[in-house]
């Protein structure tokens, strides 16, 4: 294989990678936003639980 | 767990299958494009982001216009979704055009009418997502990106024909009008938009399902603020 061709194909797998990274990093975004607003939901219903308790 | 969720590991899983059988088709049965070689392999990812992320601007568009109509939020909440989901495509779309252009054109960026026309697009389209940010009041965030939107939506069809209308660096188009790609090739092309549609609508639901979360929290919020 010539310098040029393995270059091509180096930028190639740069281009794939290139996609998944930004992929996965939307996906890990997503992922984090649920964790919190999950963490929220529970917060503010316990917080709603604990005023009729009173 | 729901009907949703199986709906999404389903498609997830599809999606992931669909992804492995081409990435191996592509690498070890796809002969190279004879003027650009391997790189050219790129485009089955270029042109199928690219596609994917239109389809999210339009349905954004659609959604947009149905708020405004019927002013329901589940139609916000979509538009929203995919919206940021169509903005992760786009990404795809210039930074594999990116890597493509270092190649083919020796640079990783040129003021070309294609490529600052989809970058305008892009952050046209970021703008939302900000001016969403900046509104507390729901229904008046809703209304006025539902605006937004449908404004944003008139800079895609002069994304899409610009290589058309102007004389460009980019390729012209291999797919309509003259296209001359070959067939393996362009069953690939549209192979590969297969997954990356599927990625798309469970990331789309899953967003939504976010919105929805939001929209809960917001309503608890208000019954505690209201003791």
């Amino acid at each position: 294989m010539s310098d040029s061709e393995a270059r091509n194909f180096t930028y190639l797998a740069y281009g794939l990678i290139a996609c998944w990274v930004i992929l996965v990093a939307y996906v890990l975004t997503l992922t984090a936003r649920g964790r919190r607003l999950t963490r929220q939901l529970d917060n503010v219903k316990r917080m709603l639980e604990d005023r009729e308790s009173k | 767990m729901g009907l949703r969720d199986k709906i999404m590991i389903g498609l997830g899983a599809l999606a992931a299958v669909l992804l492995t059988r081409n990435i191996w088709v592509m690498l070890t049965g796809l002969p190279d494009e004879a003027f650009q070689g391997a790189i050219f392999r790129i485009i089955f990812f270029h042109v199928p982001a690219a596609f994917t992320c239109f389809l999210c601007f339009f349905l954004a568009l659609v959604a947009g216009v149905v708020y405004l109509v019927r002013k329901n939020l589940q139609w916000d909440a979509f538009a929203v979704s995919v919206t940021e989901v169509g903005l992760a495509f786009g990404a795809i779309n210039l930074i594999s055009g990116m890597i493509w252009a270092r190649i083919i054109w020796g640079i990783w960026w040129t003021w070309d009418w294609r490529l600052t026309s989809m970058l305008v697009c892009w952050l046209l389209y970021a703008g939302y997502l900000v001016l969403r940010r900046a509104i507390e009041e729901t229904t008046e965030r809703a209304r006025l990106g539902a605006v937004m939107l449908i404004l944003n939506f008139s800079v895609v069809p002069f994304v899409f024909f610009s290589i058309k209308w102007f004389r460009t660096q980019h390729p012209q188009p291999v797919l309509f009008g003259d296209g001359k790609m070959d067939e393996i090739y362009r069953t690939m092309l549209y192979g590969n938009w297969v997954p990356l549609l599927l990625i798309a609508a469970v990331l789309v639901m899953l967003r939504m399902r976010q919105e929805n979360q939001q929209r809960e929290i917001d309503a608890l919020r208000r019954a505690a603020h209201s003791f």
